[in-house]
């Protein structure tokens, strides 16, 4: 049962991790400086942002030239493919943390608020013109936190992004068939329209904020309801803005010629990230728009 | 080397714990649980010596068999190695019996949270409300309550490089200035909250701790037994002086307690008396003095120097001696998302006028004016 | 570069000198190395911080700091131990040690493994540089409940930062793991043929991946509800206080777990080794890890049982919290048999692992009373339960971790360590440390809350000697530093089995081993396998 073959590709020292942590030092330290409105901050993090970009840059350059000239064996391939696969887990459970506080205040505290349970006392004592709805328009509170008009119907952009997604997981599928048959032209193609979806995706998405802060004054301040809504959506936008990124990496890389049809995990990593994304968002349009 | 050390060292270590611990095991208020004075505190600690003495049980029987192998299986006894490494029937009886004590014990654990639950049928209601450092008390049924405080001695005495020895303190550190009076043998429904951060109260002796939590109310309950005095201490991390909002209540028999009543309501009427009159500068002062003394001096210190940076000055304050506008807003509003709470909901307006007042012309301060109780009124609109 | 594909180049030893070998290095000795030597820094660090709670402590009254400032010392000491001292250590053994004992060439994903080593200095420099920032360093407890965490000055994105930061290092580390014992392991070595040390680890890492990102969750909903007005925690906008704890606390459990595991791990080593006996129950060992593991999801709301959850949480959080004590149980009574009717000495190695299992097993104990609700109303946020966890991280994580450097240290250095010096530390060390926290059981029972600069002058004796306690266990780990600085500078040449009970692929390596080992996988078979 045991994998194993009687050479393993070991990498020589690098000089790329240790930049890679002074540059997220910096755009750590100068993201908390800037919160601190300390005004070198922006500098700082932008140095920071600099430095980590170029080493993404040296780092998977390197990676991609070693791959390219064959020196990864089948082992190193799976290593990278459980490297990529447990890290898609962490990112299921990061989002996972966020749909848990969209449920534990859905279920739990807005109704507490509104006396549910065993906390009567709770909404007689503390917020007596409090009625408990979602979504959640009129805040216990409404002196800190204001009302909103309306919230974003589910079926409107929100569907029209879901299918969008849905068949850009459709068409980045259709280009692995073409890269395992080595159909260069159709792979291009394909990923292609992949990546054009995840732009307009996207795109879509930002005029839908845009529409949310100044006509709806639906805001990440609109209490946990705008909370909710803009961490989970937001966060799924930086994580499409991510994907998008690497689909146009591994695009430019089909068009000059990289990839075998029996070799090509950097396609795949890809791949897995991009279902990723997809699956996410249909958690949220069914939980959060929708339902 | 040292072989024989070993097991004596280590067991002679546990032996004294042992020792220690089934000696004091006892009533000893400072070694062990109080027993308490109300009829769940008192289940409780028979649950917690209960489930004390199974696992010093346990411990004795698997460490002996511990300590019977470091004796006699050693390789200098000539111990030789048997080469057994597994026993599906061993290992089942481990696992069997543990299950069958743990459900013993789930039995009385379940059996005394169902009973704590029912804070139905009260006799009275108190709600209790944690702030940054001392806690409200109001009787919702009689309709009237208060701050409570650390007491004065105590407060001098730990502060840093106080010079005063907490020893000669009476009650060093338990000791507030207004104790929670609770009538024996009434079913006290306790309303928790809190106003800034999470606090718990905590009185040993009434059998619980339960937090309070800014927004929400968690409620519990007691029949206090005996009359007396009963002391706990916030248990929830709630800042820099955490460790010092003491809870005192007094226990008194009824009809003590309703006289107690009488008299807290007629003061009630005499603090807040005099708030539509003109008062004079000299009388905010004083006034102002005493509340700055229990209420801000926590954080701005008694020299108004406050702890910079997390708790500003007022000693030359932009906001402590420019426009009384913004100095009300900030001392009726607060400020959200630092510690400065909004002290228009507790105080009234006369201790609200006398404390602007006081603040103004108070440590090298001297905007001169006054603050009227009728300026707070206005502003409360 | 292809001339770093390994096959047939026995002896390929260049690699860079001097700093550069520690910057770049992509080999998992040097990388378990640079673990461990930081481990050991940073117990210090946090040691030091232990030191002026304690110095604070002695005497009721306020002494030597203010109220804020001991706060952030509480604060710090324990994001220190956990994050700079107890995962860094347990990592700097699992890189150092996996790949030997599983024969492999190195960790599989190399260049990584390097990342993640050198996240950790600059994580701490932007965790720590807050104790000078304006308003001074976070004192909301480790736990960083808010609302009080929000009331953090400057100092907040900082340690939020840092938090994500060290997630980023522990999540590719436990990657890193994973992908090597699935799919480095030597031919012949089979799952259940692996070290127990590896198996914790790798469920160790399974715990690591689903739950850092949760902590990266919570703190992230603390930073935009103090910054970006969003209201998780804020009961005037719908949200609630307590969510942030349930968020927490769904990491934080199995994080104590994930402090532990490894632990358990080497103790599986080294008690079969002194005992000249395999280890008792191999399979019911790694069935016994994975229930612990998977238990341990399940059990969070037992930190919160006082914050009053509706009924039926109480009774479920208690009943499965108390499951926790079976598989454990298990473990427990497994070492005992193990040394049953061996032939045991006492190595240093040997002390410290037995010491662990009688004092890990009595704070397990505490454990069991406070995951007793009715109970734990009384001791929740008291001295016994300080006294709990530092019995398990303490005497347990840490113990352990010592036992395990005695245990191989003779392997990394390729020198004996001072067995009468490492001897004089263990004693020292194990009857200090029950002064230290064996009477903060009494404290907390009798009623004195933790995280308090000061207290009622009826704590005063109890805290007396526990102080000293403290004093006398800090100063005994400088004989440790002592005993591990002499042992990398020289000392009597250890020989390649080093113990004679050592059963292991890591034993049949010189000591120390080459800077490249198993470059030929090694055939494994029953004989060859078992720990
Ligand atoms: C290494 C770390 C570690 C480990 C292993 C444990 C193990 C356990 N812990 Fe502990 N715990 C902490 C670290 C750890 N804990 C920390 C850091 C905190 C405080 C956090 C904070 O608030 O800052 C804490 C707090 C804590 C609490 C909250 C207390 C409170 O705040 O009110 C509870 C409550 O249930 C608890 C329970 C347990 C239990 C049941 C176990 C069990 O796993 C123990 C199981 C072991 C045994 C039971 C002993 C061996 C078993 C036998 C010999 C078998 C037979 C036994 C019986 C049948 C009884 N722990
Ligand atoms: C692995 C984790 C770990 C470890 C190893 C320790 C180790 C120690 N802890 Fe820790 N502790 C925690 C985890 C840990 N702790 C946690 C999670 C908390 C809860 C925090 C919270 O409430 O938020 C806590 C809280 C905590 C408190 C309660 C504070 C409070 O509630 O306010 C106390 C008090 O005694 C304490 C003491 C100690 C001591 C004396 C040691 C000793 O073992 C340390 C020994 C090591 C050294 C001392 C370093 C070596 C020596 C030197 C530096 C040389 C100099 C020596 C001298 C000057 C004598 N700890
Ligand atoms: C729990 C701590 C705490 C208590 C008690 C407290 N304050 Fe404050 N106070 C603060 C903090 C923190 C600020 C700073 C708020 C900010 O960041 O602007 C502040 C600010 C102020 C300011 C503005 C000062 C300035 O220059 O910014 C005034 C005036 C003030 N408080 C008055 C009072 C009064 C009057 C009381 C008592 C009735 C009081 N405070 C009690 C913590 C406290
Ligand atoms: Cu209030 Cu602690
Ligand atoms: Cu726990």
């Amino acid at each position: 049962m045991s994998t194993s073959t009687s050479s393993y590709y070991l990498p020589e020292p690098s000089h790329w991790p240790i930049l890679g942590s002074i540059g997220l030092f910096s755009v750590f330290a100068g993201a908390a400086l800037w919160l601190n409105k300390a005004g070198v901050g922006p500098m700082v993090m932008g140095i920071g942002l600099t430095i980590f970009v170029y080493m993404l840059f040296g780092w998977f350059g390197t990676v991609i030239r070693e791959s390219e000239a064959g020196i990864f064996n089948k082992q190193v391939d799976i290593s990278f493919r459980w490297g990529m696969f447990w890290f898609i887990v962490s990112e299921v459970m990061f989002f996972a943390a966020f749909f848990g506080a969209l449920f534990y205040a859905r279920v739990l505290a807005v109704p507490w608020l509104g006396g549910a349970g065993s906390e009567f006392s709770t909404h007689q004592f503390l917020w007596p013109e409090f009625s408990p709805s979602w979504p959640m328009s009129v805040m216990p509170d409404p002196s800190t936190f204001s009302a909103y008009k309306e919230v974003i119907p589910a079926f409107g952009v929100p569907a029209l992004n879901t299918a969008i997604l849905l068949s850009s997981g459709g068409t980045v599928t259709i280009a692995h068939w073409a890269l395992k048959r080595n159909n260069r032209s159709a792979l291009c193609w394909w990923l292609f329209a992949t990546l054009s979806l995840g732009f307009l995706f996207v795109g879509l998405q930002a005029m839908e904020y845009a529409h949310a802060y100044s006509e709806l004054g639906l805001t990440l301040k609109s209490g946990i309801y705008g909370t909710t809504f803009f961490m989970l959506t937001g966060f799924h936008g930086l994580h499409v803005t991510i994907g998008a990124t690497m689909l146009t990496v591994i695009w430019l890389r089909s068009v000059s010629g990289h990839f075998k049809p029996d070799h090509h995990f950097g396609f795949e990593a890809v791949a897995w990230y991009w279902h990723f994304v997809d699956v996410v968002w249909l958690g949220l349009f069914v939980f959060v728009y929708w339902l | 080397m040292g072989h024989s050390k070993t097991g004596g060292g280590i067991s002679g270590v546990l032996a004294t714990l042992a020792l220690l611990w089934s000696q004091t095991a006892g009533a000893d208020y400072a070694l062990n649980m109080t027993r308490g004075v109300t009829e769940l505190s008192r289940e409780f600690y028979d649950l917690h010596m209960l489930i004390l003495w199974i696992c010093c049980a346990i411990a004795v029987l698997v460490f002996s068999v511990m300590f019977w192998s470091i004796f006699k299986h050693r390789k200098s006894q000539g111990a030789v190695a048997a080469q057994f490494h597994h026993s599906t029937k061993a290992e089942l009886i481990w696992t069997i019996i543990p299950i069958i004590i743990l459900v013993g014990m789930a039995f009385p654990a379940t059996k005394a949270l169902v009973k704590m639950e029912s804070t139905g049928d009260a006799d009275m209601t108190v709600k209790i409300t944690g702030h940054q450092w001392k806690w409200h008390y109001e009787y919702v049924d009689a309709g009237f309550g208060f701050f409570s405080v650390l007491a004065a001695d105590s407060n001098e005495a730990r502060a840093l490089g106080s010079g005063k020895n907490p020893e000669e303190v009476e009650n060093y550190l338990l000791e507030v200035d207004r104790p929670l009076v609770l009538p024996v043998g009434k079913k006290v429904r306790f309303l928790m909250t809190a106003n800034d951060v999470i606090h718990a109260w905590w009185v040993p002796a009434l059998g619980w701790k339960r937090d309070s939590i800014p927004g929400y109310i968690n409620e519990s309950w007691a029949r206090i037994d005996e009359p007396g005095t009963y002391r706990g201490q916030c248990a929830e991390l709630c800042g820099k002086d955490h460790g010092f909002m003491p809870i005192v209540v007094k226990a008194v028999p009824e009809d003590e307690y309703y006289a107690w009543v009488e008299e807290a309501l007629v003061a009630q009427v005499d603090a807040s008396a005099g708030a539509d009159r003109e008062w004079s500068k000299d009388e905010l002062m004083t006034k102002g003095e005493q509340v700055y003394g229990t209420f801000c001096v926590a954080c701005h210190q008694p020299n108004g120097q406050g702890i910079p940076p997390a708790f500003p000055a007022l000693a030359g304050s932009v906001i402590a001696a420019g426009p009384v506008a913004e100095h009300l807003d900030r001392v009726m509003n607060g400020k959200p998302g630092t510690a400065m709470a909004a002290f228009g909901a507790q105080l009234n307006d006369v201790d609200l006028a006398a404390v602007t007042t006081y603040e103004r012309n108070a440590f090298g301060n001297n905007a001169g004016d006054v603050v009227q109780p009728a300026a707070i009124k206005a502003a409360r609109k | 570069m292809s001339e770093a594909v390994m096959h047939g180049h026995e002896h390929h030893d260049h690699h860079p000198t001097g700093w550069k070998r520690w910057l770049f290095t992509t080999n998992h000795k040097d990388i378990g190395t640079l673990y461990m030597l930081f481990s050991l820094v940073m117990f210090f660090v946090g040691g030091a911080m232990a030191m002026v709670i304690r110095a604070e402590l002695l005497h009721p009254g306020l002494q030597y700091v203010d109220t804020q400032f001991f706060n952030s010392m509480t604060t710090l000491h324990a994001l220190v131990m956990i994050f700079g001292v107890v995962m860094p250590g347990t990592v700097g053994f699992a890189n150092w040690l996996i790949p030997m004992m599983i024969g492999a060439p190195d960790m599989a994903l190399p260049r990584m493994n390097n990342w993640s080593f050198w996240i950790l200095p600059f994580a701490f420099t932007l965790l720590l540089v807050t104790l000078f920032v304006p308003g001074g360093g976070p004192a909301g407890g480790w736990t960083m409940y808010p609302p009080l965490m929000l009331q953090t000055g400057d100092a907040m994105p900082f340690v939020i930062f840092a938090v994500h930061f060290l997630g980023a290092s522990s999540i590719m580390g436990s990657i890193n793991i994973i992908a090597t014992i699935f799919n480095m392991r030597a031919p012949g070595m089979s799952f259940m043929r692996l070290p127990l040390f590896v198996w914790t680890w790798l469920i160790t890492s399974f715990l690591l991946i689903a739950t850092i990102p949760v902590l990266a969750g919570a703190v992230t909903m603390l930073l935009t509800d103090k910054y970006f007005g969003t209201s998780f925690f804020n009961a005037a906008g719908g949200g609630d206080p307590v969510l942030f704890q349930h968020v927490f606390w769904f990491f934080g459990h199995p994080e104590v777990y994930i402090l532990i595991l490894p632990a358990f791990g080497i103790v599986s080593q080294i008690l079969p080794t002194f005992s000249r006996k395999p280890l008792f129950g191999y399979e019911s060992m790694v069935y016994a890890t994975a229930s612990i593991a998977f238990l341990s999801f399940f059990v969070w709301a037992h930190h919160m049982f006082t914050v009053g959850m509706p009924l039926a949480g109480e009774l479920f959080f208690m009943y499965a919290t108390m499951s926790i004590a079976v598989p454990t149980g298990v473990k427990v009574f497994n070492w005992v048999s193990t040394m049953w009717r061996g032939s045991l000495t006492f190595e240093t190695p040997m002390l410290f692992a037995i010491s662990f299992v009688v004092l890990f097993s009595i704070g397990g104990f505490s454990g069991l009373m406070l995951g007793i609700t009715p109970a734990d109303f009384q001791y929740h946020d008291t001295y016994f339960v300080v006294a709990h966890f530092h019995y398990v991280l303490v005497t347990g994580a840490i113990f352990a971790m010592m036992a395990g450097v005695y245990y191989w240290l003779p392997k990394w250095t390729g020198h004996m360590y001072d067995e009468t010096l490492g001897q004089w530390h263990f004693w020292l060390s194990t009857i200090s440390v029950n002064v230290l926290f064996f009477p903060q059981h009494f404290l907390g029972l009798a009623g004195m809350p933790r995280r308090i600069p000061d207290y009622a002058v009826q704590f005063a004796e109890w805290n007396f000697i526990s102080s000293i306690g403290g004093f006398v266990f800090g100063l005994s780990q400088l004989l440790f530093l002592y005993i591990i600085v002499k042992c990398i500078r020289g000392g009597e040449k250890a020989t390649d089995r080093v113990w004679e009970g050592a059963h292991g692929l890591e034993w049949t390596l010189s000591s120390p081993p080459p800077y490249h080992t198993f470059v030929t996988p090694p055939q494994v078979t029953d004989a060859t396998a078992h720990s």
